[in-house]
């Protein structure tokens, strides 16, 4: 059948703010089961927040670990005897600290972040939209995060604790009780894995059909504002890369209650699968924590910069070739594996080719800053930041790309140091400037600006202290996931490092409240934010802060891209998208920031 | 510890050729890191917004986008292909070690390391092959080819002066080779999460002068071998000439023949 | 403001002519398609690994009984067809008929397949015997239970859901100009019977 009538299968009608009318849905419609978008993401944030800290605190105790070794917490009593008899961590609850660390960060608090969060927030608004595709599956994806976050919290407080194999899961460790002394918590792991799945799937579909089929008139494709390019491809990196995982966690649970033998060699199982089916699902997964972040940080550095963004198209096109790389690399994770050296040789040259797409993406941010006209606010002080970590991780994955140094750094701190460096250096300081770009906007208040440049000088300072030295742990052959180094007689002498990491951490983690102070005193005593404090050009800074339930009163149309900074002959250095042409002179300017 | 970026001093042969690798990569990359953070710090200062600054309105540049595309891509390339020959040698070359390699077989557990030793004959599943947990013993200047297995869950055998480093998986006997360089006292690390012992599954490592090793061999090839290894119940001389008499069992470790020290390998 | 003058913009929206429903599901399945290919992918791995432990399907598995199944769950895309074709044309009898037909062929498959399990069982033939059974291994039981109960399980949801569609077409719900989630509900059970066409090929033909 062709042509289709608008009707059928009714296409979301588009429930239009409309001035005036009061919205009258219950407490519970309009906060807690929220279908609003924009509700929603701040659900996500909320969500986020907490596992952020829950995963912060778990490092902090693998770093008094590592910088302390063998001393009694401080306060370490209300860990328990089973954990942490006398205050002191033992090996066991040590190595579930380190698997629920990167557990909790990666996909309780980085992806739902970036995905959960800024999708949600900024996919109708930039495409001029009432709200997403799926209003009440948009919702669903909320409540099916929250009790898979949930699980995995309880998994800590049964017999055996929690998951202790990693976060990668390598079988048969996490496959047999027996060998990691967890029961339970492994199969809990397993389980809420599979159920945040089903929330990222939701979230995935929803996202694609809004942005394909959303688009208010005149928002083309090449007009998009690059967050929602870098959403709209890992949405697609979700829907495909997600199911495989969700396969791998049935396998491997299957494996730990119903006798199969997936992974288990004795009667056949191959341990190397695990390992093909996590990457799989793996890499595409890390593309999945930085491409919204590189978006965020696009539109951060060009708003700042008060210029257009250097080479929109080739940006759009990177995005798109690091996504179709990236799945082709995932092998890098198995060098030393086991797996067939030849094909080792492969995945060498294929990771060394996605470092290419990188390399233009930050060469691009440069040319926006080049001969910009460049404002320090917060948000752009955290992009920034993000372009000089980020640098140094993807430039630290070369070295590991190389499969012959990585026999030597594989499974050591000098990963760690990479990992860090773009998981913190990068999202995290992007999710940061995202937070702070768009907080008036969804809160209607705006935040310190002096608390923010403090937060922002005190982390990237104790950042860079913790995780750079993590290189030189790493060249000096420390392995990871390892509770006492000092076993080892050629690792003894790296003990100060590890102290001065550790005292590092604490004061990172400490700097961190000054962020939360501000974050929530601002909710209620912020200044009232007007609608375009950082004086931007996408179609959310045409709306009050916060926009109504629905958005946008009629449907908006536009006429330009996105980053339409210090155009000549006007008399603002910024061009909303959806300022009819012929209009010379602009908005009016509303500096806000100090 | 260095804070510098150099690497332990190599003990194998490929070591140093891996170490060259990583010194170019490390060249180029320090190249590139400090010419991008200096840009930028640069920009941040000469481009600051100043009272009737305005920034240039320019959309990029389709030529600088092909350079800095193109650039990179040869670098990596370059890197790519040189790293190719040293990695198929260290772990392709297995196939191809070289003949008079000696042959050494080591199994990973929970958390130890059990090495078995074909004995002065030079060869595994003989009569004179003896075990020894978490003591590596190798012959300098010569090549030394390693059976790897596991009994358990996957552990990774990494010797770090040497450079090498090969996980442990159950189910698979992985070859590893290499040739120490200098005699001395090393350490063995597993390298892959094993459980809640991992940290501490370390093991010395011996490399020895020829001589010494020969020397090494044929005195601990003589002992029972049950007082190195944690002592299995009565290993009889009963069971030490059913042992010498039984047929070699090749390759295949799931064979219930009792291993010299009386234990069975799964 | 009312639906229409929402729409009556100055210019079309920018987005492809398929509705959101149908996007919508047509993305789901392609998430769908890279569930079961991990399935089958492992399976694939493990019997190249390990062919010894693979029986005859004719040793273990009763053929002819899956292959009337087959031949029933083939059907029920017919009855399926026969229902979107019908409320195409506003036919809300035979929308509501066929509904109920293929209800009825979804839910003998599934029944015919879990009787197909308890006899199996009553055999030893378990997901994970605890030695070799004499039909197979355990990985033949591993990868046998996984692929078949995983798409068994989507036949069933599949059901669930035509039971649902079935209700909203008894309360005239579907109109000839309105009619998405009939469409969408095809779609979903079209794929969940080409992925049994690839199972039981590789399952219980080879």
């Amino acid at each position: 059948m062709s042509t289709v009538p608008v009707e059928v299968g009714h296409p979301s009608v588009q429930h239009w703010a409309e001035p005036g009318h009061r919205d009258d849905r219950s407490f519970l419609r309009k906060y807690v089961f929220a279908t609003d978008h924009k509700v929603i993401g701040a659900q996500f944030l909320f969500m986020s927040l907490f596992f952020l800290l829950v995963g912060g605190a778990l490092a902090m105790l693998i770093r008094w670990q590592l910088g302390w070794p063998g001393t009694p917490i401080p306060g370490g009593a209300i860990l328990g005897e089973a954990k942490a008899p006398g205050g002191i961590i033992l090996p066991e609850f040590y190595n579930s600290l380190v698997t629920m660390h990167g557990t909790f960060m990666i996909f309780f608090a980085i992806m739902p972040l970036l995905v959960g969060v800024f999708g949600n927030w900024l996919i109708p608004l930039h495409v001029g939209a009432a709200d997403m595709a799926f209003p009440r599956l948009n919702m669903a994806s909320f409540w099916t995060a929250v009790p898979a976050g949930l699980i995995m919290l309880s998994s800590f407080f049964v017999t055996g604790g929690a998951s202790a194999a990693g976060w990668t899961g390598y079988a048969p460790l996490s496959a047999v009780p027996e060998y990691s002394g967890v029961y339970l918590g492994q199969k809990l792991w397993c389980i809420s894995l599979i159920v945040l799945g089903f929330a990222s799937l939701m979230g995935a579909v929803n996202y694609i059909t809004t942005i394909v089929n959303m688009r208010a008139p005149g928002m083309t494709w090449m007009r998009l504002p690059l967050p929602i390019w870098s959403l709209f491809i890992t949405a697609i990196l979700v829907l495909l890369a997600i199911p495989v995982l969700t396969g791998a966690l049935i396998l491997l649970l299957f494996d730990q209650t119903i006798g199969t033998t997936f992974f288990l060699p004795p009667d056949g199982g191959q341990p190397l699968m695990w390992q093909h089916l996590f990457w799989y699902f793996g890499h595409p997964e890390v593309y999945i924590l930085i491409l919204p972040a590189m978006g965020i940080v696009s539109e951060v550095l060009s708003n700042g910069s008060r210029k257009p963004i250097f080479g929109y198209r080739f940006m759009v096109y990177a995005t798109i070739a690091i996504a179709f790389l990236g799945w082709v690399v995932w092998g890098h994770h198995m060098f030393q594996s086991g797996m067939n050296p030849y094909l080792g040789a492969t995945f060498m040259t294929s990771t060394m080719i996605i470092a290419v797409p990188s390399a233009i993406k930050v060469f691009n941010w440069l040319g926006t800053m080049y001969r910009g006209n460049i404002h320090f606010h917060v948000p752009m002080m955290n992009a920034i930041a993000f372009v000089a970590m980020f640098v140094i991780g993807g430039l630290s994955g070369v070295f590991m790309a190389s499969t012959p140094v990585d026999i030597y750094i594989h499974d050591t701190y000098f990963i760690v140091a990479h990992i860090h460096y773009v998981l913190f250096g990068g999202s995290l300081f992007a999710i940061f400037a995202g937070i702070y770009y768009w907080y008036p906007k969804f809160f209607g208040r705006l935040m310190s600006p002096l608390l923010g440049k403090i937060h922002f000088g005190l982390t990237f300072v104790f950042y860079n202290l913790v995780f750079f030295p993590m290189h030189n742990l790493g060249l000096d052959g420390m392995m990871r996931r390892i509770y006492d180094p000092n076993q080892y007689e050629f690792l003894q002498p790296l003990q100060p490092v590890n102290t001065l990491i550790s005292v590092s951490a604490l004061l990172l983690g400490a700097a961190q409240l000054i962020f939360i102070f501000n974050f929530v005193w601002s909710l209620k005593a912020g200044k009232k934010a007007p609608a375009n404090p950082w004086n931007a050009n996408s179609l959310e800074w045409t709306l009050p802060s916060p926009p109504p339930h629905g958005n946008f009163t009629t449907m908006p149309t536009v006429y330009r891209g996105p980053y339409e900074y210090s155009a000549p002959d006007r008399e603002t250095d910024f061009w909303p998208q959806s300022e009819p042409p012929g209009t010379r002179t602009g908005g009016r300017r509303e500096e806000v920031h100090a | 510890m260095n804070w510098n970026w150099l690497l332990p001093e190599p003990v194998s042969t490929f070591g140093s050729e891996i170490d060259s690798i990583y010194y170019l990569i490390l060249v180029i990359t320090g190249i590139i890191f400090v010419l991008v953070e200096v840009a930028l710090v640069v920009f941040m200062v000469k481009y600051r917004h100043r009272e009737g600054r305005r920034a240039e309105y320019s959309h990029g540049s389709t030529r600088l986008e092909l350079v800095w595309t193109v650039v990179p891509f040869v670098l990596v390339m370059v890197i790519a292909w040189m790293s190719m020959r040293v990695w198929l040698e260290a772990k392709v070359a297995d196939g191809h070690a070289p003949a008079d390699a000696l042959s050494i077989r080591v199994a990973a557990k929970q958390f130890e390391w059990n090495v078995t030793y074909p004995g002065p004959d030079e060869r595994l599943d003989t009569a004179d092959d003896f075990v020894k947990t978490n003591q590596l013993h190798l012959p300098v200047g010569r090549a030394v080819r390693i059976e790897l297995t596991s009994d358990d869950v996957i552990h990774s055998f990494f010797l770090p002066e040497f450079r090498v480093k090969q996980d442990a998986v159950p189910g698979m006997t992985i070859g590893v080779w290499f040739e120490a360089t200098t005699a001395g006292e090393y350490e063995l690390a597993c390298a892959e999460l094993c459980g809640l012992g991992h940290y501490s599954m370390n093991a010395s490592v011996t490399v020895h002068e020829s001589e010494a090793f020969q020397s090494w061999v044929s005195e601990e090839g003589g002992q029972t071998p049950a007082v190195e290894t944690p002592a299995p119940p009565d290993t009889s001389a009963a069971d030490l000439e059913a042992a010498s008499t039984t047929p070699p069992s090749g390759e295949d470790h799931s064979s219930h023949q009792p291993a010299s020290d009386g234990k069975e390998r799964a | 403001m009312s639906h229409a003058a929402a729409m009556s913009a100055s210019r079309p929206m920018e987005g492809m002519k398929i509705y959101n429903l149908k996007l919508g599901m047509w993305v789901f399945l392609l998430s769908e398609v890279m569930f079961f290919s991990s399935l089958i992918g492992a399976y694939i791995i493990l019997r190249f690994a390990h062919p010894e432990q693979w029986a005859e399907p004719n040793t273990v598995l009763n053929v002819p009984l899956t292959g009337f199944n087959t031949f029933m769950l083939i059907c029920s895309s017919v009855t399926m067809v026969k229902a979107f074709a019908a409320i195409e044309h506003g036919d809300q009898a035979g929308l509501r008929k066929w509904l109920i037909a293929t209800i009825i062929l979804g839910a003998a498959f599934v029944g015919i397949q879990v009787y197909e399990y308890i006899k199996l069982a009553q055999h030893g033939f378990v997901p994970g015997a605890a030695a070799y059974a004499a039909e197979g291994g355990p990985l033949y039981g591993s990868t046998f239970y996984t692929m078949t109960g995983f798409h068994g399980a989507h036949v069933t949801i599949g059901v669930l859901a035509l039971i649902f569609t079935a209700v909203k077409a008894f309360r005239g719900k579907y109109t000839s100009t309105d009619y998405g989630g009939v469409e969408i509900m095809g779609l979903y059970w079209h794929f969940v019977d080409l992925v049994w066409i690839i199972l039981f090929t590789i399952v219980y033909l080879i």
